[in-house]
């Protein structure tokens, strides 16, 4: 018996709990407030005091921003720029990741320590020759634009942590293809993607969250109304409507909740990814 | 990765495709070149994308940069630089994140060890508590800050309901937004908010790693749980305690969404930091050349401060040990 008499240990779990408990509510509540307001009609949002649970609950802030306030457009915007980003990533990412791991040549040290220092370089001290670069190759307020700077964001971590992955797969799995006849190519599509599919979905999910919240990048080049993304139309609706709180948390409900429906069902993944990165450094 | 001699047996654990010397020519070699073709269209984007602009970062931070067509920017010299040094408004920008650096790191790193150290058990529901905390964490700073900007508005927001109406310590709703250090308070309280949920996941990890015989053995000695905590756990997760501090500090410092949308650095310039200035004078007055050199600032000020955590980290764990 290490923890002293049973009343104490029971004594001790309570504490834990309570502490929990208390960190969870304080940790919850803003988010409670924040569904609570984008239920309250119009009329009630600047009611004093004022209460957690709404009074008679409704959706009508939801098929107003949903329909009137183009937020249906502005989240398949954002679908599809983190669709096209996040396959664009985990395709480039995975076939710079298995050269690396799997050939020589020389100055590879060169190419993969070029980009080991892109882990390090802040992505807001890219932002105005990036702009310039997107003016140059007119690829400002355009939502395709996006796509290959957000990838060019995500390739470096992606790749470090896909090449650490495949240089664990056995290489004499790679030696028996080769008796069989099989290209670098073969190797590459039918032996180590298959092998690595959990690595390649923490990629990806790191990746299609990035892309749905960023938000600098698109406000700085989307010009159109029409183009915004969510985070940028939830950010500048706000300025619009200042006091259009209820549409302003509806509008920001409907860009959460995918991204907590992918982190839940992923937690575990998201996780491992997360702690490896940061223990290993 | 070692380049030595190959030794009887090494044949099978080079690369497939990696460079044998005795036989130029052979598919081998050929194979090895290939891996190029794997490396060529994803470092090439890479370099348009990140390389390319992070040399022009510097050149345009010693330009008058100018983005009118035609027009010309002239190359002078560190001006950019001679003039950040000597504008208040940078000076001010730079205090305001240190302050919030200095405010919200040690924070987030106790509150984040402390839940750490709760959930560091067995216990029925800690993956909810942890899927719960971690909440935050994943959720666009866009929305984040939009809602604290309403849990801290001056009229009806629920934050001065709490102080006047409920505990009665302030006599009149206090305009949060409005002013320098309460609205760093309120861009404090979020950062706080969204980051303690990461701190405690990688902490979590890193007790975990703990054996558990130590412990049994420390409690077997008659340890407290707080003594079990410094002698034991403590000596695990200090690896983990430099990275998160050095990742926490260097976040610090590059705060931005939040002020940018909670006050924009106003009233009048009391709340800018770093990057807000920067991209006002970017994007707002057009100045590249003067927004470059400040990100360049912030950047240098940044590798210094890491650089210095992590040589002073290592410094005192070979003390320690040797």
């Amino acid at each position: 018996m290490i923890a002293g008499p049973r009343s104490r240990r029971v004594t001790v779990a309570g504490v834990r709990y309570a502490l929990l408990i208390g960190a969870a509510v304080v940790l919850a509540l803003p988010f409670g407030y924040m569904v609570s307001t984008s239920l309250k009609a119009h009329t009630l949002l600047l009611e004093y005091p004022p209460r957690l649970i709404p009074k008679s609950p409704t959706l009508d802030n939801y098929a107003q921003a949903w329909g009137a306030n183009n937020f249906g457009r502005y989240f398949l915007n954002s679908a599809s720029v983190a669709i096209a980003t996040t396959v664009g990533t985990v395709l480039l990412a995975s076939m710079m990741a298995y050269g690396f791991a799997r050939f020589r040549f020389p100055g590879k040290g060169v190419l993969f320590g070029t980009v080991v220092v892109g882990l390090t370089i802040p992505t807001m001290l890219l932002i105005i020759p990036q702009f310039l670069l997107a003016k140059n190759l007119g690829l400002l307020d355009s939502l395709p634009g996006l796509v290959p700077f957000y990838v060019g964001t995500q390739i470096a971590f992606s790749t470090f942590l896909l090449r650490a992955f495949f240089e664990q797969i056995p290489m004499e799995l790679d030696e028996a293809m080769i008796i069989d006849g099989a290209g670098a190519w073969r190797r590459y599509w039918n032996l180590a993607i298959p092998l690595s599919k959990p690595a390649l979905a923490t990629v990806a999910i790191f990746t299609f969250l990035g892309s749905w919240d960023e938000f600098v990048w698109a406000l700085t080049v989307i010009n159109d109304v029409s183009k915004r993304t969510l985070p940028i139309g939830i950010a500048l609706f706000q300025g619009q409507h200042g006091t259009s709180w209820g549409l302003v948390f509806a509008a920001s409900v409907i860009a959460v909740v995918p991204v907590i429906a992918v982190y839940v069902t992923f937690q575990r993944q998201l996780v491992a990814g997360l702690t490896n990165g940061a223990l290993k450094s | 990765m070692t380049t030595t001699t190959p030794a009887i047996g090494s044949v099978t654990r080079t690369a497939p495709g990696g460079t044998d010397r005795r036989t130029p020519g052979s598919p081998r070699r050929r194979a090895g070149w290939a891996g190029l073709v794997f490396i060529v269209p994803g470092f090439a984007l890479y370099l348009l994308v990140i390389g390319w602009p992070a040399v022009q970062a510097l050149l345009i931070s010693l330009r008058d940069y100018k983005i009118t067509p035609g027009a010309e920017s002239p190359w002078i010299g560190l001006a950019n630089y001679t003039r950040a040094l000597h504008d208040p408004v940078l000076a001010r920008s730079f205090v305001n994140a240190g302050v919030y650096m200095l405010t919200t790191v040690p924070t987030q790193i106790l509150i984040g060890l402390g839940l750490a150290v709760l959930l560091d058990t067995v216990l029925p529901g800690r993956t909810l508590f942890r899927v719960l905390f971690y909440l935050p964490v994943v959720t666009s700073w866009v929305v984040v800050s939009l809602l604290f900007q309403y849990l801290f508005a001056t009229d009806h927001g629920v934050v001065n309901w709490f102080l006047v109406d409920v505990l009665g310590v302030v006599g009149h709703p206090v305009n949060w937004l409005g002013q320098r250090w309460t609205a760093m308070v309120a861009i404090g309280a979020l950062g706080v908010w969204k980051g303690v949920g990461w701190s405690m996941l990688i902490f979590l990890a890193a007790l975990t790693g703990v054996p558990r015989e130590l412990h049994e053995a420390a409690a077997l000695d008659g340890a407290g749980a707080w003594r079990r905590f410094k002698h034991v756990s403590m000596p695990f997760i200090r690896p983990t305690m430099v990275t998160v501090v050095i990742l926490l500090v260097i976040g610090g410092f590059n705060v931005f969404t939040s002020v940018l949308l909670m006050t924009n650095g106003g009233p009048l310039d009391q709340t800018q930091v770093p990057l807000t200035y920067m991209y006002r004078q970017a994007f707002g007055y057009l100045d590249f050349g003067y927004g470059s050199a400040i990100s360049f600032l912030l950047t240098g000020l940044v590798l210094v401060i890491a650089g210095l955590q992590y040589w002073w980290a290592r410094r005192t764990a070979d003390g320690g040990v040797k």
